[in-house]
């Protein structure tokens, strides 16, 4: 292994002075699921890895009336077993069980997992779907970013070298409000073929008042299916089928793998979000 | 308390613990003074010539010892043994030299090209990267096709064509059975590449001892003895000077039946450098450099008559081997020739095999070994032929079963089918399933739009490799029995276990022929320096023939008990029995001896009979005079989801009769691993190379393996048809799993798909492919 120097600041002010101190040079180091494995192939050969693991405050996991904050350093597992969230966002810890195995959910971090953007993992869909606000120390202090504007292409994000994300913010979906993530998992890796997460509201009426609809695995990078909820609000669960026809317009290039043509990958994200969709409005009702 | 009959009884297995605690010691757990470690570099390329190697910058780093290139060792360093290479029975063999690295020329991804060894295993693989090699790529192969095809560039320039060998097996009258067929049903078939992949990589570590000229060789490998001999005449040692070693050994499915590489290359340099030196393979290098199994595509054609009686079969094959042999390679395909004609009657049969040289590892043995082949091969043309004839798959299955009174039977490639009953086995299975309602429950959903399928496989298999005879190197086997003074047995085998569980087994035989409490055995395997000679564990035949070596040897240790024990008890050896732990005149237990008093007696030598000899010792060497047909029916129940072409199995079914059973919760153990590696190849695996000659599925992030929630809770069962090849009845059943589930799984999806006008489908069966087909329609 190319050898480097290892930093474990105990504050977020230390690991933002040696973030901006090394620069490029530097990489943050989370659960080390993603980053770890690419140094051992020599992908990556960071001179300095900055731990972020015993940095305070980043592991907490919150769940208020309004808002739902996860520090970036959470586990998916912390996600997962929350006390909270099943009657809050059971869209989180859906996600969360769908992610790997238990050692992969104890280890991985939600945080590492945003940042890293890999094209098929799950947690992009469900930030998406659920209008997430992303918190980001950098050199010029902190900023937030919604999701929508965060995933970028493929393991391209909008994090700027010397910034760190430090937590995720959601809003509690409203009382008639439902969500559902389902997935295709490859069946090698685990990660998504396609994965699709939904997060609608419903009216007085029965009716969609608001639809939130995220998909990863398909694309270069996760991305909301506009298409799908404008089709969707202001109709009920039979417009379903219809509205999911839409899941992958716009979309201008798909993954494609000796585990899935595009082809495939668009179909499936079609038939998935329209799972999702038909099950985040039963949960909704 | 002596366990009266353990035999039979599901008693854990004694192993576990140690494996389940972290106690056990693998390769890697060696740690000797000085130890160096050795990394290997890989060609990167399928096909390349080698220009030029600098190994300047490695050697200087600092914590280098050597750096190693096949011009360094190809004088010292015999080629790598293939043990099928007899011109009579592959006609045109070709067989190339088979360097532990790569001088000249690279031939495969991944083929080792130097070695380093330093003081650590990161200062090792950082001088990796500081080895220059001048490649100059070539066009690479990576398929038999591309192999034969005009112009294909050519693997081993010794010779003008990639083609490898030939072979070809023929019994009874195909023209005829043709020539009478009112059909003939064929079909393209293709067996994928299947990487083994044990849970522990192999590993060696090497230590010489200058003043003994002893080689001391650590190898993760089944084959212990054979190992040591084939590593002595490569590092031209003599062989009592080598001692090989099988630890704790993770695993193998027949890819630790080989000889590697690394072992020779690390027994050299451990002599060379006079160090210590250890080498543990990574996955990715396991992926590369372990071999593979299977890779075989053929045209089937069955002669079949109007009601499905099956004439005659013809197969026409060609097998993708690889760069080079290892030491089974050639030999494998020829097991699949003499198992065509599976569970059926028919005699009239044919293969005729072409194989290729390609740039990629070499096929070898893998859990089952060709076996696997024959078996989907004739299982899913018993399908076929009921799809094209519109009759019931179990019907044609009936019409062509060989009966149980046939037995001992002939086949048309000339085996001997020990004993059977397939019918009984297939009439169990179709119970536990409750087939009646399986079909009505398919009927109904068909309407709904949902998809069920029902497979069935009824397999036949080979264990207990084998009779000499029939064996490239030796189908014996050997065992010493010993009763040291205190009563305490100790076992020497020379099978090599390595999750099998003969650790257990075995000791359940002593336990019962004793008549010891079972904690008081160990068996010993896998040290050459402490067990006489062996063959090893493959070919699911470490108990059939392995045990009773054992047993005979146990047999003639217990004659001399039983002498001794009249002697002392003045009586007469025919009237001595085992009662209470204790050997005594029948009825008087309490005047009895325990086996260890008698043990005492015959190590101190002097209350023996007359003519008797001192000690408790015996050994055996047996020679089986047959191998032994396992069988069996699986049904596989699975539902296809229609959107996305999802599998999920939704019931498997297996009656598995491995004759008699000596512990039905290993064999349990044995039949769902075998089951889980065969649904594997059914629905998931597959090593893909590209036009380039790189692997694509080179981790476990590509290469999918069957994981334990793709599965229902297997319904298990046994039909119970002893073995008249051994005096216990066992036939074995270390493959059956694998073999049996693979065709089950296939014909399930297939008959799930029936309403698509679906007839063959090549594995793996992978969503896509599916849903494709459905959409077809
Ligand atoms: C066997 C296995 C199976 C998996 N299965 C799935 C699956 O099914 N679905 C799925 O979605 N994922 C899956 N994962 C991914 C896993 O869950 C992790 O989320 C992911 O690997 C990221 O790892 P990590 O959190 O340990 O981050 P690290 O590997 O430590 O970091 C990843 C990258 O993000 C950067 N980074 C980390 N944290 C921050 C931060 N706070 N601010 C800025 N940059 C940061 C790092 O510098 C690095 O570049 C799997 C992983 C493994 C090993």
């Amino acid at each position: 292994m190319t050898p480097f120097d290892y930093h474990a600041p105990k504050t977020l002010r230390s690991a933002m002075r040696l973030v901006q101190a090394f620069g490029d040079d530097a990489k943050v180091l989370a659960g080390g699921h993603s980053l770890i494995p690419s140094m051992k192939l020599r992908l990556a050969a960071p001179s300095v890895v900055i731990d972020l693991s015993g940095v305070a405050g980043l592991k907490r996991v919150t769940a208020g009336n309004e808002t739902i904050s996860i520090g970036a350093l959470a586990t998916h597992y912390a996600v997962e077993s929350h006390r909270l969230l099943p009657s809050k966002c059971s869209l989180l810890p859906e996600t969360a069980a769908e992610i790997g195995d238990a050692q992969v959910r104890n280890r991985g971090t939600v945080g590492g997992s945003i940042a890293h953007a890999d094209p098929a993992a799950d947690w992009p869909a469900t930030m998406l779907a659920l209008d997430a606000q992303f918190d980001i120390a950098g050199p010029d202090g902190e900023r937030a970013v919604a999701a929508s504007d965060f995933f970028v292409d493929l393991f391209i994000t909008d994090l700027q070298p010397g910034e760190i994300l430090t937590q995720i913010r959601i809003a509690v979906p409203a009382e008639c409000s439902g969500g559902a993530y389902v997935k295709m998992r490859q069946s090698a890796s685990g990660f998504a073929l396609a994965g699709v997460a939904a997060q609608v509201t419903l009216d007085d009426a029965g009716n969609c008042a608001s639809v939130a609809v995220g998909v990863t695995g398909v694309a270069p990078a996760a991305y909301r299916a506009h298409a799908v909820e404008d089709a969707l609000v202001g109709q009920g669960i039979d417009a379903v089928a219809d509205a999911a026809a839409h899941a992958t317009d716009g979309v201008e290039e798909f993954q494609e793998d000796h585990h899935a043509s595009g082809d495939y990958r668009a179909h499936l994200a079609r038939v998935f979000t329209q799972r999702a969709l038909s099950q985040a409005i039963d949960r909704a009702a | 308390m002596p366990v009266s009959k353990s035999v039979g009884a599901r008693i854990k297995r004694r192993e576990d613990p140690r494996l389940i605690q972290g106690l056990a010691h693998y390769v890697d757990d060696i740690k000797l003074p000085n130890l160096l470690h050795v990394a290997i570099l890989r060609s990167p390329y399928a096909h390349a010539r080698i220009n030029g190697i600098n190994t300047d910058a490695a050697q200087n780093l600092s914590g280098v010892k050597s750096v190693v290139t096949g011009d360094d060792v190809k004088d010292v360093i015999g080629g790598i043994p293939c043990a099928a290479t007899d011109p009579e029975g592959f006609p045109g063999i070709k067989v190339p030299h088979h360097p532990v690295l790569a001088t000249g020329k690279v031939r495969f991804v991944g083929e080792p090209v130097a070695a380093v060894a330093a003081t650590d295993a990161y200062i090792a693989q950082d001088a990796l990267d500081l080895i220059e090699v001048d490649y100059e790529p070539l066009d690479a192969i990576n398929s038999a096709e591309a192999a034969f095809a005009d112009g294909a560039p050519v693997i081993h320039e010794d010779w003008d064509d990639n083609m490898a060998f030939t072979w070809s097996i023929a019994g009874g009258d195909v023209d005829a059975a043709f020539a009478e067929a009112d059909h003939v049903v064929s079909q393209r078939i293709d067996h994928q590449r299947l990487v083994p992949n044990p849970m522990e990589t192999r590993g060696v570590v090497a230590q010489y001892l200058p003043g003994k000229d002893q080689l001391n060789l650590w190898s993760s490998t089944q084959i212990p003895h054979l190992l040591r001999t084939q590593i002595s005449v490569m590092l031209s040692m003599a062989e009592n000077h080598v001692r090989v070693i099988a630890p704790e050994v993770g695993g193998g499915f027949g890819c630790k039946l080989n000889v590697y590489a690394e072992e020779a290359l690390l027994g050299h340099m451990a002599k060379y450098l006079g160090q210590p030196v250890k080498w543990i393979e990574g996955r990715r290098e396991n992926f590369l450099h372990t071999i593979h199994g299977r890779d075989q595509t053929g045209d089937v054609e069955l002669a079949v008559k109007d009601d499905g009686t099956i004439l005659g079969l013809n197969y026409t094959v060609t097998a993708d081997v690889g760069a080079y042999y290892q030491l089974l390679t050639p030999a494998i395909p020829t097991l699949t020739g003499l198992m065509l004609c599976g569970s059926y009657t028919f005699k009239n049969v044919q293969m005729n095999l072409k194989a290729a040289f390609t740039n990629k590892m070499a096929t070898d043995a893998y859990r089952g070994a060709g076996r696997p082949e024959a078996t989907y091969l004739i299982e899913r043309m018993i399908d076929v032929v009921a799809h094209d004839l519109d009759l019931d798959p179990l019907a044609v299955r009936r019409k062509n079963f060989i009966g149980k009174d046939a037995f001992p039977y002939e086949t048309g490639t000339a085996l001997a089918y020990d004993s059977g009953d397939y019918t009984a086995a297939l009439d169990k299975a179709l119970k536990i399933a409750d087939y009646e309602a399986l079909r009505e429950q398919q009927a109904e959903l068909r309407e709904e739009g949902r998809y069920l399928g029902i497979g069935f496989s009824t397999y036949v298999e080979i264990c207990g490799m084998g009779p000499s005879a029939a064996m490239p190197a030796g189908g014996w086997e050997s065992s010493t029995v010993r009763v040291d003074p205190t009563g305490k047995v100790t076992v020497l085998t020379g099978v090599s276990p390595h999750g099998q569980g003969q650790e257990t087994t075995f000791a359940q035989l002593i336990a019962d022929g004793l008549g010891v409490d079972i904690d008081d055995i160990r068996i010993i395997h896998g040290d050459t320096d402490a067990v006489q000679y062996g063959i090893g564990t493959f070919g699911s035949r470490a108990t059939a023939v392995g045990g009773t070596a054992m047993v005979h040897a146990m047999g003639k240790v217990k004659d001399k008990v039983v002498d001794i024990a009249a002697h002392l008890l003045e009586s007469n050896p025919q009237d001595i029995v085992i009662e209470d732990g204790k050997y005594c005149v029948q009825g008087a237990p309490e005047s009895g001896l325990t086996l260890g008093e008698i043990a005492m007696v015959a190590h101190v030598g002097v209350e023996l009979p007359e003519g008797t000899e001192p000690g408790l010792a015996e050994s055996h060497f047996f020679e089986p005079p047959n191998f032994t047909y396992p069988f069996g029916t699986h049904i596989a129940v699975v539902e296809v989801d229609a959107d996305t072409g999802e599998v999920e199995i939704e019931r498997y079914i297996a009656v598995d009769d491995c004759g008699n059973i000596i512990n039905p919760l290993i064999v349990e153990g044995q039949v769902h691993g075998g089951i889980a590696q065969g649904v594997g190849q059914a629905l998931y695996e597959e090593a893909i190379y590209d036009e380039s000659g790189q692997m694509i599925t080179g981790s476990f992030m590509d290469y999918a393996l069957p994981k334990a929630h793709n599965f229902p809770r297997f319904e298990l069962a046994n039909t119970v048809t002893p073995s008249p090849v051994n005096p216990m009845g066992v036939k074995g059943v270390g493959e059956a799993g694998t073999i049996g589930s693979t065709p089950a799984i296939a014909n399930a999806v297939i008959d799930a798909l029936k309403p698509f006008g679906v007839r063959h489908i090549d594995l793996p069966l992978r969503p896509e492919k599916l849903w494709k087909l459905m959409q077809e329609t």
